[in-house]
Order: structure tokens, then C-alpha cells, then sequence
């Protein structure tokens, strides 16, 4: 876990400082609101539909238990109790006091963290592998990069108001559990025939209104050179990016006008006259920031524990959760687990105060006191012990947080929608929670194995739908709210976007939507296929004729909406 | 023409300014619009269009617009006394990148000056990347905009005012709270 040097208290003081200003001179009228936007944007702060919302850092997704506690003593002093963790691997406060801010940017540096850059057309949170570390089939570890490119992004005098925001993701192992592909940069950690370290180096990806699958306009990038490299990617883009229409901003539609190979060429130019200049890495930093992330003093065990495979044997509750919920360690006798912040019932990727003080107790007790972030809005214990496993178990139980539905149906990724966010075209927590009912039955999720169901309440894509196996993204259409649906999407290593099935649904039709999808797949699959394979093997059109096949309810008993068709 | 009486910022002080700026009015065109006396910045439509008459001129400088490349001064830069980057919007971060090639590319050492919307928050990433002068925006305090410039005192990454990141700067540890 990286550590506070005395640079990085400063910094984060004194912007501290700064933002309290602003805030001031805000209250005072000395800034209108619309030169105070980007400021306290850029400082996290949104003016959402009820009350301003807080976007706190999480760098790369890492937390140590102080900092899960001052969550909860921020939910419990400032907010209505609860926190939510998105895609971004950060965590966000939606009734927050504008007055309050500065003090909770203050409470915040004293366990190290900020909100620096979580919005705003700046370089954001540069996410990572949540196993990142950890993982088996990890190549290199990517946090100490991460951890670089977070410095260098920090407050970038040249890239504080680039044309749109920008999104970095990094991932170091053969899976992807980063969504490199759908990142304004995405980097591959990889090693070259030689064994030397470096980067490949993907470009223009993103979803949004116009989703595009990233491109790789370096092979191989030698690790020494990725700030001066990332520098000359976003020079380009500040320069050249369109600013006249914020939906063609972003740098995947400069990508996409240029051709990659073109935009690649304007790059090397650029980096020409940087490359093996003062920003280039040292042998010595990669070092010292690489000592924040050595492993843990883990024990050595063996790799199976008697308590541990008896448990698992007798105990078909436990078992279940051991299959979804816990995931292989490359350390002998460990093993990774995933807390699900999925229980039906609860907006995916809401936590309490108390659930967070639970969590933080438990990272001490059994996990070398460290959390961490997935971008699917779940929690993880990265090392516990397999004889630990059942007591972490029952506890996570008790809590909650232990729903067995890692990587199945109910696992949704889902933005705040339009509960929240004044951004949304439509709600998406009541569609994850309908959806989540209606399929509550483990057994039967079980059944349907892997799938990814994605929601957004809007074309900004923050639920990822375009990435989702099942992609439903909240559309307003006279005023109302429906909802369009697509299939196919996928992230990781086969990322692909979903396509559209057809008209878009009411709210109370989506359940039912779900189910005839679901329909099909049962009665078309073959053995041990999953949902994504199935719709790529068939393609959308089964899915398209069975779902409209015949009148869904829409829960309208009169007028012109008594039915959709 | 009147010597203005404009403060701006320069050299990290409020100083009076004697220069003025030449925008083109509607209807009038590059080739046509007449340069007042005195000390004028021009925008580079209007040097390339008047080149002949303007090159004797002195003093004299050059404002560039936010969608220009610093590369178009590549050839003239020599002529000028000051070069300005233009923000039409605050929000616009293209002079950024101008700025910083114009210093490091093109290794303009002169007067570099912020011109249009430019507020206090600001000034402190517009120095990093070579400004050494700004035209507040006239409605805002100079003064208070001044303390813009001194928001941070420490930086991690390159840029035109840091030769060298922090990693090469100083020895960096991590400070114990426990």
C-alpha cells in the first residue's frame, strides 16, 4: 500500500487550502457559479438532483482500513449514513453540504486521500486489477505504475482542461479485469521476448454515445519512457481534440478521424522531442515506489487446510460461496475474497457506515489491513488465509455481504440513475432491483453461470452497458422512462459491445425482458456455454424474435401507453 | 491613441501595462484594419496579412488564438517583443500546450502573455507551462488573482518551470504516522 511521503501530505494540504477558498469566494458571490464548476468538479464535487454528491479518490482501488474508517465516520458526519462505490473504483457521498467540503477534503488527508481530479475534463482516477498483486496469472504487478502515473497526473499544469475527461486503466495480468479496452488510454503491463518490462499501449477507447474498442498504437512501450509517452499522447489530444461539441470531445473520435496510425505517427512525432528527457523513469523510483507493494508477510502454509476442506464439504452455503465469491492466490494456503455489495434489495454498490467499520475490522483481523475496490462495485480481502475462510464467512454473512453471486445474473454493475444523478435520463436502481428479485433463486443463477448485466441511466455510460453481456441503458423518450437493451457486450481480453435487440421497454417490462433473454439461452446453449458465447454463436436475431415475439405487460392498464406495440 | 493604464500581472507582481490588444471588430478584416499607434499586440491573422508594413515596426507583439499550433511563429518570432495566447474561455485548455512549445520547442524566451478570460485559479498551471504574464480578466481583482500563482509550492511532473520531476529532485520517503 503507497504511503505519504512529505511531498504528498503537502500537496494534498494545500489543496485543501486552495478548494476551501474557492468554496469561500463561492459563498461570497467573488466566483459565479460557472467559474466555480470545474474548480469544485475537479474536486469531485457535483450539484446532483438533491444535494451536492462527494467523489473521493481511491487510487487504482487500494484502501487501508483507516481510510475504509474515515468512510464511515464521513457517511456517519456528513452524509445519511451510507457511501457508494462505482466504476471507477471510488467511492461517493450524495448529500453533501457544499459548506462541509472543505472540512471533508481536510478529515481526508489526515489518512492520505483526496478527491483530486475524480471529475472534470482533467485526467481522472487511473484505475487497476483489483488482484492486482495477488492474482495467479499475474505477468507484473501494475500498481507501482499506477501509483507513477498518478503522481504525474496530479494537478498536470498542461492537462487541467483538456477537451473532455480522460480515463486511464492499466492491467498487469494475462485476464484483464481492468476494461483496458474501453479506456481513453489503456495499458498492458507485458514483458518482451528479452524479459525487459514495458507497456502496450492502447488508445481511443471508451463507451459513452459512441462506443469504441481501444487501439493499440505501440506493441511494446519500455517501462522507463511512460510518462514521457502519456505526456505526448495528451499533448496531441489537447491540441487536436474537438472542442466545439462536448459528444465528439473525447479522444476516441480524434482516434477514429485520424485512423489510429495517424494518430500513433502525431505521437512519436511529439514524443520525439521528449523521449529520454528528465521525465523519463528512473531504476531507482520504479524502486522505491515498488516497496509500497511488496507482498505481505504472508505464512508459509500448505495448499489445502483440513478445517478448511471439511467446512467446505459439510456446508453447502459455504461452498456456494467459496465457488463465486473467492477467487485463486498465487501464494500457497491464501486465497482472494470478494465481498458482494449485491444483495437484493440494496442499490448495487451502497454501503453502510456500519458495513464499513465491519469491513475495516475484518481487512485487520484477516487480511494485513488492507481493501480494495473492484470497478464491478465490489469489495475484496485480497489475502485470507483458507483456514480462515469459514469464520470470515459467517461474519461477512451477518453482514450481508456475502450474497454467493460474484460474475452471475445479480451481480449488476449499475450507475446511481436517475435516484441521483441529474445527469440520468432514467432511474436504473429500481431496474437492478426488480431485475435482482425476480431472480433472486441461487440455484437457478447458478444454472445460468457467468453473466454480466449492466445498467445505465444514461448515454454516459457510467453502468458500462455497451460492456455488458446483458447492456440496458435508461432512455428518456416524451418525457418518460424506457429502456433500451442490448446483448453480446463484453469486457476483458474478448471485449466487445453489445448490440441493440430492438425498441426500447417500460420500466415494469424489464424483468420480463430479462427472462425471455434468459429463455432462449437455457433452450438454445450447449453444454457448459455461457450466455456471451451463446448470443455469439447465434447472434442476436433468437433472441430478438422471442422477446418481442408477443406482448409483454407494461404495467399501464389505459391509455395510449396500455401497450407498447 | 491613448496609452492604456492596464495592470497585469508580470514577473509574479501587479504592474501597469502600456501595451494594448488588437482585436478584429465585425466587418473588419485582417488585410484591412488599421493598427493604431503605440504599443500593440496583434493577432497573427493580422501579422501575416501585414507582414511588409509591420515587420519595421518595434516594438511589437503577436497574440495567438486558441486553435493555432505555436509552430505557425516557427519563422517571425524573432520580430516580436511579446507573444500572447488568447483564452476565449477559461475552460479552453489549448494555450497550455501552446505555451509550453512555444518555450520548449520553439525556445522563446520573451514576454509570454495570457490573454482573454483568464481568472485566478488558474495562474498557477499557466505559469508551470511558461506564461510570465497575465491580462486578468478586467472585471475580477489583480490583486486577489495574484495569490493564484502561489497556490502550491511543490509539483511532481515536468514542465516548462520544472526541469526536473520530484523523483529526481529530491530523496523521497515515506513519513511514519504510526
Amino acid at each position: 500500500m503507497y504511503r505519504y511521503d512529505q511531498y504528498d501530505h503537502q500537496i494534498v494540504k494545500e489543496r485543501v487550502a486552495q478548494y476551501r477558498d474557492q468554496v469561500r469566494r463561492r459563498l461570497s458571490d467573488e466566483l459565479t457559479e460557472e467559474e466555480f464548476l470545474p474548480l469544485r468538479l475537479q474536486n469531485g464535487l457535483y450539484m446532483q438532483r438533491h444535494a451536492y454528491m462527494l467523489r473521493i479518490a481511491v487510487p487504482y482501488g487500494m484502501l487501508s482500513t483507516a481510510q475504509v474508517r474515515m468512510f464511515a465516520h464521513i457517511a456517519r458526519t456528513y452524509d445519511r449514513g451510507y457511501g457508494h462505490f462505482t466504476t471507477r473504483q471510488n467511492i461517493q457521498f450524495n448529500w453533501i453540504n457544499l459548506e462541509q467540503s472543505p472540512d471533508i477534503l481536510a478529515e481526508l488527508a489526515t489518512v492520505e486521500m483526496h478527491a483530486i481530479q475524480t471529475s472534470g475534463n482533467c485526467i481522472r482516477n487511473t484505475t487497476s486489477d483489483e488482484l492486482a498483486g495477488v492474482a495467479a496469472d499475474e505477468i507484473i504487478d501494475p500498481r507501482p505504475y499506477a501509483e507513477i502515473i498518478r503522481e504525474w497526473s496530479t494537478f498536470h499544469p498542461e492537462f487541467a482542461f483538456l477537451p473532455r475527461k480522460f480515463k486511464i486503466a492499466i492491467s498487469g495480468s494475462e485476464q484483464d479485469r481492468a476494461a483496458t479496452a474501453v479506456h481513453d488510454i489503456g495499458l498492458h503491463v507485458v514483458k518482451n521476448a528479452e524479459g525487459e518490462v514495458g507497456f502496450r499501449f492502447l488508445v481511443g477507447g471508451g463507451m459513452g454515445r459512441t462506443p469504441i474498442i481501444g487501439s493499440v498504437i505501440r506493441e511494446f512501450l519500455p517501462w522507463q519512457h511512460a510518462l514521457t509517452y502519456l505526456e505526448a499522447v495528451l499533448r496531441v489530444y489537447n491540441q487536436h481534440g474537438r472542442r466545439d461539441n462536448k459528444y465528439k470531445a473525447r479522444i476516441k473520435i480524434l482516434v477514429k478521424a485520424l485512423g489510429a496510425e495517424e494518430f500513433g505517427r502525431q505521437v512519436e512525432a511529439e514524443w520525439a522531442d521528449i523521449k529520454d528527457g528528465p521525465a523519463t523513469l528512473t531504476v531507482e523510483e520504479l524502486q522505491r515506489i515498488a516497496q509500497y507493494f511488496v507482498p505481505p508477510p504472508y505464512e508459509t502454509l500448505a495448499a489445502s487446510d483440513v478445517g478448511f476442506e471439511a467446512h467446505k464439504a459439510e456446508n453447502k452455503g459455504f461452498a456456494n460461496w467459496l465457488l463465486r465469491n473467492v477467487k485463486a492466490h498465487k501464494v500457497s494456503g491464501y486465497a482472494a475474497v470478494i465481498l458482494s455489495v449485491k444483495k437484493t434489495g440494496v442499490p448495487p454498490g451502497d454501503i453502510t457506515a456500519a458495513q464499513l467499520d465491519f469491513v475495516a475490522d475484518l481487512a485487520d483481523q484477516y487480511s494485513f489491513g488492507e481493501v480494495r475496490i473492484t470497478h464491478e462495485q465490489n469489495l475484496v480481502l485480497a489475502d485470507v488465509k483458507l483456514s480462515d475462510l469459514f469464520t470470515v464467512w459467517q461474519a461477512v454473512k451477518a453482514q450481508g455481504l456475502a450474497t454467493p453471486n460474484i460474475g452471475l445474473l445479480t451481480d449488476i454493475i449499475c450507475c446511481p440513475g436517475g435516484d441521483f444523478c441529474s445527469l440520468a435520463n432514467a432511474k436504473s436502481i429500481p431496474i437492478a432491483q426488480a431485475i435482482a428479485e425476480k431472480f433472486d433463486n441461487l440455484d437457478f443463477q447458478h444454472d445460468i453461470g457467468e453473466i454480466e448485466l449492466n445498467i445505465s441511466g444514461c448515454i454516459n455510460a457510467c453502468g458500462h452497458h455497451h460492456v455488458g453481456n446483458i447492456g440496458i441503458l435508461g432512455v428518456d423518450k416524451d418525457g418518460s422512462e424506457w429502456y433500451q437493451v442490448s446483448i453480446g457486450g463484453a469486457q476483458g481480453n474478448n471485449t466487445s459491445i453489445g448490440k441493440i435487440i430492438g425498441p426500447s421497454f417500460s420500466a415494469q417490462q424489464m424483468p420480463v425482458v430479462i427472462e425471455r433473454l434468459l429463455d432462449v439461452y437455457v433452450k438454445q446453449r450447449h453444454e457448459e456455454e455461457l450466455f456471451i458465447d451463446t448470443v455469439q454463436r447465434l447472434g442476436i436475431a433468437p433472441f430478438k424474435e422471442y422477446v418481442y415475439a408477443s406482448p409483454i405487460p407494461t404495467g399501464y392498464t389505459h391509455g395510449e401507453d396500455a401497450c407498447v406495440y | 491613441m491613448p496609452v492604456s493604464t492596464n495592470e497585469i500581472i508580470k514577473n509574479r507582481a501587479v504592474v501597469s501595462d502600456d501595451w494594448s490588444v488588437l482585436r478584429l471588430q465585425e466587418g473588419e478584416t485582417a488585410e484591412s484594419v488599421s493598427i493604431p499607434a503605440g504599443k500593440v499586440i496583434v493577432p497573427f491573422s493580422v501579422w501575416q496579412a501585414q507582414r511588409a508594413q509591420l515587420q519595421d515596426r518595434k516594438p511589437i507583439g503577436v497574440w495567438l488564438s486558441s486553435d493555432a499550433q505555436a509552430d505557425v511563429l516557427k519563422e517571425d518570432l524573432a520580430h516580436f517583443d511579446l507573444v500572447a495566447v488568447d483564452f476565449p474561455k477559461f475552460t479552453d485548455g489549448r494555450g497550455y500546450s501552446i505555451a509550453y512549445n512555444l518555450r520548449t520547442r520553439l525556445a522563446y524566451s520573451g514576454e509570454l502573455r495570457a490573454i482573454g478570460d483568464v481568472l485566478r485559479d488558474q495562474l498557477f498551471y499557466m505559469q508551470r507551462v511558461g506564461f510570465d504574464a497575465f491580462a486578468v480578466r478586467a472585471d475580477k481583482n489583480i490583486h486577489d488573482a495574484l495569490k493564484g500563482l502561489t497556490d502550491f509550492t511543490e509539483k511532481y511532473q515536468t514542465s516548462w518551470d520544472e526541469k526536473t520531476p520530484l523523483f529526481r529532485r529530491v530523496n523521497r520517503q515515506a513519513v511514519s504516522q504510526d
